[in-house]
């Protein structure tokens, strides 16, 4: 299957899809890396025709030092956690629900599905005004319903109002992953554990959770890059206001609503070590998936 | 027309060399067999012929012209692969006639053709049908209609019946012989079986490690096996090998006795030992034979049944003139 | 598993999911629900299940105050574009590295995945600045590049995990029965992986479909589409539930359909073969 012949066609079919990802990100990051080492304030006159002062690493220590970077840190590790948190211990428990025998197994697949595939804004939108309304949304009626007083759900309890609806579009890919490495389990293991006498609790400790290792990991670095970038969901709800301001947040209001392309950049820059970090580990796994 | 010349063609997979310096000419319309067992090579010479892998150093001609820089579609050969390789989408017509649309034949022409090679093949009844809708047989003669459609200038085999039981492997045998007798194209085929080579073959090329052992037709190489390999490769049940002091007697290093030329005696044989396992096939009986001290264990031929049983004596006599004899080299003796 | 369950426990299981498919579904099903109502009924205290008067005029509503067709129009070109053009550049390239394996391919699997690694934010103002300099910005052109080069590589990985399945002999095959490697794709390769090629296109024009931070950050007037559309509701402006609800439900029907097609094909794209 190797000849001089086919091995220079590949190399010439490959082509373009290389040079095409090669030029998407290098350039970009060419221009971010160099825009963070210097003064670069499009409202102030600075502009790459006129050439920008370089200043160094002034940039990244401003970023660093900045009032907002250490909580808008702390907001994105939260965020990310509790999703992870929420959408793993959800995700493991409803997979295990689906597969056991019932009545209209499809369609409740359907249903728990659903939420992943609608766009980030409308789950947004949705959820801040029919769902979340201090007046008029269906938490609302029913807290009043109870006697409660209903909630600003996204001034008085923002941060976990996102992650509420953040974990609501994340929770079917974390469930289908799950239920698909479930499905791959070996029922004669469980029967051995279950001839051996070991209890239920114990059957999936031992047996069902080791098995799903891989997806969980799979799960949780896939979910991390993703949440990592959560943009819309801020967007259209607090506009990052109320301690739900990410470092992806930051960095966009530093480069749109500032103007401070430089300082901006910068962050752009710990994000990307910060994903790539992630990005090593993921690699890792689906590297030994490919020998495999 | 399909005369094909390998000439000092080597083939290297990294640092690696499969095929150090080899010739080889095939005639036109010749049935030639290449054995060995797996790994020997014979199917990256094969495919070399094809052109799937680029050969390292040498030249291949076809027909007198160079075809080492030219890629598979153009050398005019066809290929029968051993998983037949089918296009599961297209039905058997479609199949067999994919390598006419790429040639750009006429409709029409094309048509024909496609009908001819199915009544050639008993694929009449079945052209509409996808090929996983056939059974194994079948696939395989789909297979060989793609390639005779399109009158190549020689057929290549790969392993084509290795997938097929045993009793299907009987039948397709014949009918791959009487479609050579009919067509009189050259063919090459690649076997690691070899009564597939004995039956075959107008001509057998024995490989180990990318080295051609002998080339010669079937009763050359069982008559007159060039060294201990072929000796021991050819002919089934195996041919006998000893060293040592029986050896000395004949002069030589090592010497072989096939299975068929030991007779079974009463008592007195030249040699003896005791049968470990017979196996009777009526009209003809196996015995496996140990405690000769010529060798671990022997094999003998006895026409009819012969009625030894486990743990009896056996008394032989090799026929003298039957015997080959081999050098500390390994090469024949004469 | 050949054990017989009994019907008591069925019936438990059985329950258990559907309530929490119910839960776990009903923001959608209250979306399109309200979509229904009038705005008054929308926000009615309690809430209306049923018995309230159907009506489509949110629906209508919606189109007039901000032409909904144009953003569903833009939606569709820009998801479906930038799917086709990845296809056409991920279909050669799945094959070299399918077919023709060298000790390079494992790496540039890799990197291209890691591309996709790369935070949009941190290069939002070059990419801007790029827009501006080449009159992309608020193109739908524009944005089909976007879109097609940040799935790439998932369109290049699905591919590939799926022409792996096809036997190398019948590419061969077609190479001895005279196909050119034009002929040998078109012919042979492409229908042969029809169901996978279809899979990767659902999945990645869901994917574009949704794609909501460059489509927020590089539309205005013209090219935005249904993720700009729905965000324009953002800011609330008297009683606009029921509006809402019918925005929402026409952007999001479309894709919902696809994917509840597509969700066998999500396991795979989505970790990268990593999870079969």
């Amino acid at each position: 299957m190797a000849t001089k012949a086919s091995r220079s066609a590949a190399r010439f079919m490959i082509a373009p899809a290389v040079v095409l990802l090669l030029g998407w990100m290098l350039v970009p990051l060419i221009m971010t890396l160099w825009f963070s080492f210097t003064k670069y304030l499009p409202l102030r006159g600075d502009s790459i025709d006129r050439g920008l002062d370089w200043v160094g690493f002034a940039n990244y220590g401003r970023f660093l030092s900045s009032s907002s970077f250490w909580p808008s840190v702390q907001t994105t590790l939260v965020m990310v956690g509790g999703v992870l948190l929420i959408t793993l211990v959800l995700g493991i428990l409803l997979a295990i629900l689906l597969d056991q025998p019932m009545w209209g197994q499809g369609v409740v697949r359907i249903l728990v599905i659903a939420p992943f595939f609608v766009m980030p804004t409308v789950s947004a939108l949705v959820w801040k005004n029919m769902l979340m309304d201090p007046v008029n949304g269906i938490f609302a009626h029913l807290w009043r319903f109870f006697g409660a007083e209903p909630v600003a759900w996204l001034q008085d309890a923002s941060l976990s109002s996102i992650i509420m609806i953040v974990s609501w579009q994340w929770l079917p890919f974390a469930t289908l992953i799950l239920l698909t490495a479930i499905q791959s389990l070996d029922s004669e293991q469980l029967e051995a554990a279950e001839m051996d006498g070991a209890p239920v609790l114990k059957r999936f400790w031992h047996i069902v959770l080791p098995h799903l290792a891989r997806a969980i990991t799979i799960v949780v670095l896939i979910q991390t890059i993703f949440l990592l970038s959560i943009f819309a969901e801020i967007f259209v709800t607090t506009g990052g206001a109320f301690g739900t301001r990410t470092l992806t947040y930051l960095i966009f209001q530093r480069v749109i609503d500032s103007q401070n392309i430089g300082l901006g950049s910068a962050g752009g820059v710990y994000a990307i070590i910060l994903a790539n970090i992630v990005a090593i580990f993921l690699m890792r796994i689906v590297g030994k998936n490919l020998d495999a | 027309m399909g005369q094909i010349q390998l000439k000092q063609v080597t083939k290297s997979f990294g640092d690696v060399q499969v095929i150090p310096p080899l010739d080889l000419t095939i005639q036109d319309g010749e049935f030639t067999v290449f054995v060995g067992p797996s790994g020997c090579g014979k199917s990256t010479l094969l495919r070399l012929i094809a052109g799937l892998e680029d050969i390292t150093t040498g030249h291949i001609e076809i027909d007198g012209q160079d075809a080492t820089d030219v890629v598979p579609a153009k050398r005019g050969l066809a290929m029968v692969f051993q998983s037949y390789a089918l296009y599961p989408h297209m039905s058997v017509r479609k199949n067999i006639a994919f390598p006419l649309r790429m040639a750009k034949l006429d409709q029409a022409e094309i048509t024909k053709r496609v009908e001819r090679a199915a009544s050639v093949l008993n694929l009449t009844d079945y052209l509409d049908r996808r090929p996983g809708q056939l059974s194994g047989g079948q696939r395989q003669r789909v297979a060989i209609g793609r390639a005779i459609v399109r009158d190549p200038a020689a057929f290549l085999f790969d392993e084509p019946l290795s997938n097929l039981d045993a009793a299907l492997r009987v039948g397709m045998r014949l009918e791959i012989s009487e479609l050579h007798k009919r067509l009189e194209t050259t063919m090459v085929y690649v076997t690691h079986d070899q009564v597939e080579a004995m039956t075959m073959a107008d001509k057998i090329v024995v490989l180990q490690a990318g080295v051609i052992e002998q080339v010669g037709t079937p009763l050359e190489l069982y008559h007159t096996p060039q060294n201990t390999f072929v000796a021991g490769f050819i002919g089934s049940p195996k041919m006998n090998l000893m060293t040592g002091e029986e050896a000395a007697k004949h002069n030589a290093h090592t010497i072989g006795v096939r299975p068929e030329h030991i007779d079974v005696v009463e008592s007195g044989g030249q040699w003896q030992g005791t049968v470990g396992v017979a196996e009777h096939l009526g009209s003809d009986t196996f015995f496996h034979i140990h405690n000769t001290g010529l060798a671990e264990t022997m094999t003998v031929r006895a026409i009819g049944d012969v009625n030894l049983k486990h743990g009896d004596t056996i008394h032989m006599t090799p026929r003298v003139s039957e015997i080959h004899r081999f050098g500390a080299d390994g090469l024949r003796i004469e | 598993m050949s054990r017989t369950v009994t019907t008591q426990r069925k019936m438990i299981t059985t329950a258990a999911a559907w309530t929490i498919g119910l839960v776990i579904f009903f923001p959608i099903y209250w979306t399109i629900l309200t979509s229904f109502k009038t705005e008054a009924q929308a926000i009615n205290d309690p809430p209306l299940f049923f018995a309230f008067d159907w009506t489509l005029e949110n629906y209508a509503l919606v189109q007039e105050r901000s032409d909904y067709m144009k953003f569903l129009w833009n939606s569709v070109i820009i998801a479906g574009g930038s799917t086709i053009l990845g296809i056409l550049v991920a279909i050669p390239a799945a094959w070299s590295m399918a077919f023709v394996p060298s000790r390079r391919t494992k790496d540039i699997l890799l990197w291209m995945l890691s591309t996709k690694m790369l935070p949009a934010v941190g290069v939002l103002y070059p990419i801007s600045l790029i827009f501006v300099e080449f009159n992309l910005l608020d193109t739908r052109g524009g944005l089909v590049v976007v879109l097609m080069l940040i799935n790439l590589p998932i369109i290049v990985w699905m591919l590939y995990t799926y022409f792996k399945e096809i036997p190398g002999e019948i590419l061969e095959a077609a190479r001895m029965d005279g196909a050119t490697l034009k002929e040998e794709i078109l012919y042979v390769l492409t229908p042969m992986a029809i169901p996978g090629i279809a899979s990767t296109i659902l999945l990645n024009f869901i994917l574009a479909w949704n794609e909501a931070f460059w489509t927020l950050n590089l539309t205005a007037a013209n090219a935005a589409p249904l993720t700009a559309f729905i965000a324009s509701y953002s800011s609330p402006e008297g009683l606009f539930f029921a509006k809402l609800s019918a925005a929402s439900t026409m952007a999001i029907t479309p894709i919902l359909i696809l994917g509840w097609f597509s969700q066998k094909q999500l396991v795979r794209g989505l970790t990268f073969g990593a999870v079969k």
